[in-house]
């Protein structure tokens, strides 16, 4: 695929991410926060946050299925995704946070649980997409290209 | 004369969350201001030479903070929530010590309550700033830095040269380098926010 093809689908390609509520405001103040002095800031903030929500929903996993629950450690971690989500603009992740979050509240381990499914299913989601993403902007540099400044 | 820059401003930034530590870093530096970042309360301490025993010295005048540390701090910036020392903890124990208590301290929370925002403010931060923090936040910081560089200089024991310099009183225009050439639109937003949902506390300060 030619440059100009590549970086139209770049645009198209983020421009569906924030549509659908993937991303939101925030991917948008880490991308114009990258430049020719530090051209891989996204990546590696968002390689760290995926580093850190893999701990976390470990963490999580094990917290809730001990015979007692500990709700404050549970919503420990759940604030610590919620924060670390909302930093890089992952919305969906950060709204399935804030739903979690009450339901530790009500030291609901049922519910807790459906919480969790919710944000691994929502962390894969994204992490997917903005593998796909930055896939797409790898493959533009080769060709030779410039990464399109999208929002 | 000299004239404060970016450069010569040292922020020490703490939180506990690497990507947060990570984003204020690439945030004050964008401004071009030196950057230290710790991810705790007790190593930013340690970080500003704060000995606990030195501290009940009150025959010590509150003098400038430079002879008692080898590197010099202009701004704190620290997260709110923290495991152990809180962001507050950290606040007032800062405000409470005859070294530091000069330096502008600012708090970060991804959580806004009312009660936790004036109880910082109350304790002597400067601003608090809603999570995520955005680079026209960061632009608020400038004029506590110099106006507390201006007041280290008035010390009557500090006089030299530049005892005579009166603080100048910069606009908050943020400084235009070529990084932050494609910011301009959200560079120069100053305060109110159309996109913002959430109402942001300026602290005191009058803009």
């Amino acid at each position: 695929m030619e440059v100009g093809q590549l970086q139209r689908k770049f645009v198209d390609y983020t421009a569906s991410l924030f549509c659908e509520g993937f991303l939101d405001e925030q991917f948008t103040q880490l991308q114009q926060l990258q430049d020719e002095s530090n051209p891989d800031f996204v990546v590696e903030v968002v390689s760290l946050f995926f580093e850190d929500t893999e701990k976390l929903l470990n963490d999580l996993t094990r917290a809730l299925d001990q015979q007692s629950v500990d709700f404050k450690k549970v919503d420990a971690h759940v604030h610590q995704l919620k924060g670390s989500s909302s930093s890089i603009g992952a919305q969906r992740v950060r709204n399935a946070c804030i739903a979690f979050r009450n339901f530790c509240e009500e030291q609901n381990t049922d519910a807790c649980s459906k919480c969790l499914l919710q944000v691994k299913q929502e962390y894969s989601l994204v992490k997917n997409k903005l593998d796909t993403l930055f896939r797409l902007e790898q493959q533009i540099v080769e060709a030779g290209g410039a990464v399109p400044m999208v929002g | 004369m000299a004239i404060a820059t970016e450069s010569e401003f040292h922020v020490l930034a703490v939180d506990d969350s690497i990507i947060d530590r990570k984003l204020i870093e690439r945030l004050l530096k964008t401004s071009s201001y030196q950057v230290t970042t710790v991810d705790s309360g007790s190593k930013a301490l340690q970080f500003l030479g704060f000995h606990e025993d030195e501290e009940s010295n009150q025959n010590q005048p509150s003098v400038s903070p430079m002879i008692h540390r080898e590197v010099q701090v202009n701004l704190i910036i620290t997260d709110y929530c923290m495991p152990g020392m809180t962001g507050y903890d950290l606040l007032k124990k800062i405000k409470e010590s005859s070294s530091l208590r000069n330096i502008p301290v600012v708090i970060m929370s991804s959580e806004n309550v009312p009660s936790r925002i004036n109880r910082c403010l109350e304790e002597g931060a400067e601003e608090f700033f809603l999570k995520p923090v955005r680079l026209s936040d960061v632009n608020k910081l400038k004029p506590h830095m110099v106006k507390a560089k201006a007041k280290d200089h008035q010390e009557p024991a500090k006089q030299g040269p530049e005892g005579s310099e009166t603080p100048e009183v910069q606009s908050v225009q943020p400084q235009q380098t070529p990084a932050q050439s494609s910011n301009k639109r959200k560079a120069i937003e100053e305060g109110i926010s159309q996109e913002r949902t959430r109402p942001r506390y300026s602290g005191l300060t009058v803009i």
